[in-house]
């Protein structure tokens, strides 16, 4: 609640907090009022989805893989998705919901290609391994992406202002776009937390109690393509987001995955409307990108993780 | 302990393979109902490979593993999980699951949508707590536990599951010789209750000493089926480990036991 108060109340633009306020109130001026309820109201939303969407993101990428480390950022799903948005807007496209689909058919195939190399023998048993051959994918699609600017002058800014990652500016179509998948995305992930939770028993501990694993590793794939996809449509490629939500959440809720997922709920966007405040009061009056203080946040937490000695097994 | 229900399990004439390599061909077996049988022999045999293919975790090539008579693949995951409950060998738990927790899970098969926690999974639950005896435990997280309260813990989700069959993967391989006696013990007072359970063992002596039934594989093949007085002998240990030995009867149970066990000369 109040991350949201300072969301509204602060940014850039000459709208002191108190003028803020009166606005909110309902009696400011009406440059006030424009500012908070045109501006800020629609970037505090889509930060606040941008949050929910990674923060569920990871924590399902992170039980699924059982690798704390797992993370849409680090594996390589949002670069995947960042990289489709990329190519499309090279191509030309400008629609908001083309953007969306986009970004989820890229978070899909980035999703997908994470689940596949879990499955080689002995990289999915291996945290780290995983994250860097992540790494390595997400090397790969930024070269790419780099390639795709230097190609086509015009499409290389709207691409740069995508690739940094940031929630200011955008337009509240855009979360209409993508308000259907992060519903869809809600309905499958309260479908199949319970066989989820299970997975966390092993693979024929999950069949012994009825469930079918390939079924959830499917639906789990398509969830956070959901997920990811939305989130980059709305924010660019932000990465450590979906690893320091579901850490925080985690910290509350034990080793149940059902109640991490609930408390990624209010974690999610906390932490990114927080790092988005920080991102207009850090530089003010200029803004630094939300993409660089998620960075800056999550960074120490991922040193953390791995500095701890033992990792949590999950 | 009461069950309302009691089924059976066979195999009738199964291929097990894994890829391209046939692991077991044309394996017919029946699981003895309310006692308790021991699949042994030597490693890479297809023991563990044959329990996997009787809890439905491996499909048969050809052939059928049979549940009450229908075939197991064909019946709803769900309806198999309430009559077959399974402990596999490679379980793992997230750090900091409690014993409780663990057990819970145990009541899945029987929880729904609009069906939550349920007075009857509450007794269920309590129940296979006392039965594995585990009450000390249920709010200890089980990174924390010895091998043989973790693996007391395990049977307790399995118990949980409330099915008239349970089949067990090496469930005291890990153990030493105290925490392996403890999950017999267990193993067998299950069995006394009325379940019908199916175990690979790995060591002979123990499954001479707790089963009831004994089948025993070498090289994907069933040589021997039976009561272990009635099967074990010499020549069958030196088939199956190509060692040799004596039998004595045990002197309190009368089950088979090896003694002066040696390399073949």
């Amino acid at each position: 609640m109040l991350i949201v108060l300072a969301s509204l109340l602060y940014g850039a633009g000459p709208v002191s907090a108190a003028q803020a306020f009166s606005a909110l109130t309902g009696d400011g001026t009406s440059d006030a009022t424009f500012v908070v309820t045109e501006l800020r109201l629609p970037r505090t939303l889509i930060a606040m989805t941008t949050g929910l969407a990674l923060g569920l993101a990871g924590a399902l990428l992170q039980s699924m893989t059982r690798n704390p480390l797992a993370e849409p950022g680090l594996l390589g799903v949002s670069a995947g998705s960042g990289f489709a948005v990329a190519l499309a807007i090279l191509l030309g496209a400008t629609t908001t919901t083309l953007t969306t689909l986009v970004a989820q058919a890229g978070a899909l195939a980035g999703c997908a290609l994470v689940i596949a190399t879990t499955r080689v023998q002995g990289l999915g048993n291996d945290p780290v391994r995983l994250i860097l051959a992540g790494a390595t994918m997400t090397g790969l699609l930024l070269a790419l992406t780099s390639m795709m600017m230097l190609m086509d002058q015009r499409a290389a800014d709207e691409i740069r202002f995508w690739i940094t990652g940031s929630v200011a500016g955008k337009p509240l179509a855009i979360l209409k776009a993508t308000l259907p998948s992060i519903v869809l995305a809600l309905t499958l992930i309260v479908l199949v937390a319970r066989p989820l939770a299970a997975m966390a028993l092993g693979e024929k501990a999950a069949l012994g109690l009825g469930h079918h694993p390939g079924r959830i590793r499917f639906l789990i794939t398509i969830t956070v393509a959901l997920l990811v996809g939305s989130a980059t449509a709305l924010a660019g490629p932000l990465i450590f987001v979906g690893l320091v939500v579901p850490f925080i959440a985690r910290a509350f809720s034990g080793p149940d995955i059902r109640k991490t997922l609930w408390l990624c709920v209010p974690v999610g966007p906390a932490v990114v409307l927080g790092a988005d405040v920080i991102s207009r009061l850090v530089a003010a009056p200029a803004e630094m990108p939300l993409g660089v203080v998620t960075a800056l946040i999550g960074a120490p937490v991922l040193l953390t993780i791995v500095r701890s000695g033992r990792m949590p097994s999950l | 302990m009461s069950h309302t229900t009691t089924a059976t399990l066979a195999a009738e004439h199964i291929t097990l393979a894994h890829g391209q390599f046939t692991v077991a061909e044309n394996l017919s077996i029946r699981l003895p109902p309310e006692k308790v049988t021991a699949i042994v022999g030597p490693n890479g045999c297809g023991k563990s490979t044959l329990l996997n293919g009787l809890a439905r975790i491996h499909k048969p090539r050809s052939g059928s593993v049979l549940l009450d008579g229908k075939d197991i693949h064909r019946l709803p995951s769900k309806d198999v999980a309430r009559k077959l409950a399974l402990l596999p060998q490679d379980n793992s738990a997230p750090e900091g699951l409690t014993v409780a927790d663990l057990v819970r899970f145990g009541r899945q098969p029987h929880q729904g949508w609009m069906k939550q926690w349920s007075v009857e999974d509450q007794q269920a639950f309590e129940a296979a707590i006392r039965a594995a005896d585990v009450s000390d435990l249920s709010e200890r997280a089980l990174d924390t536990l010895s091998g043989g309260q973790r693996q007391r813990a395990w049977i307790a989700m399995a118990v949980a599951q409330q099915t008239p069959l349970l089949l067990l993967d090496e469930p005291t391989s890990a153990l030493d010789l105290g925490h392996q006696i403890e999950v017999f013990e267990l193993i067998r007072t299950l069995s006394q209750q009325g379940k019908t359970i199916a175990m690979v063992v790995h060591d002979l002596a123990s499954a001479c000493r707790y089963a009831d039934h004994m089948i025993a594989m070498k090289a994907g093949e069933v040589i021997e089926e039976g009561a272990p007085a009635h099967i074990v002998s010499p020549e069958l240990v030196r088939e199956l480990y190509g060692v040799q030995c004596d039998l004595i009867p045990d002197p309190s149970t009368g089950s088979p036991l090896l003694v002066n066990v040696r390399r073949c000369t």
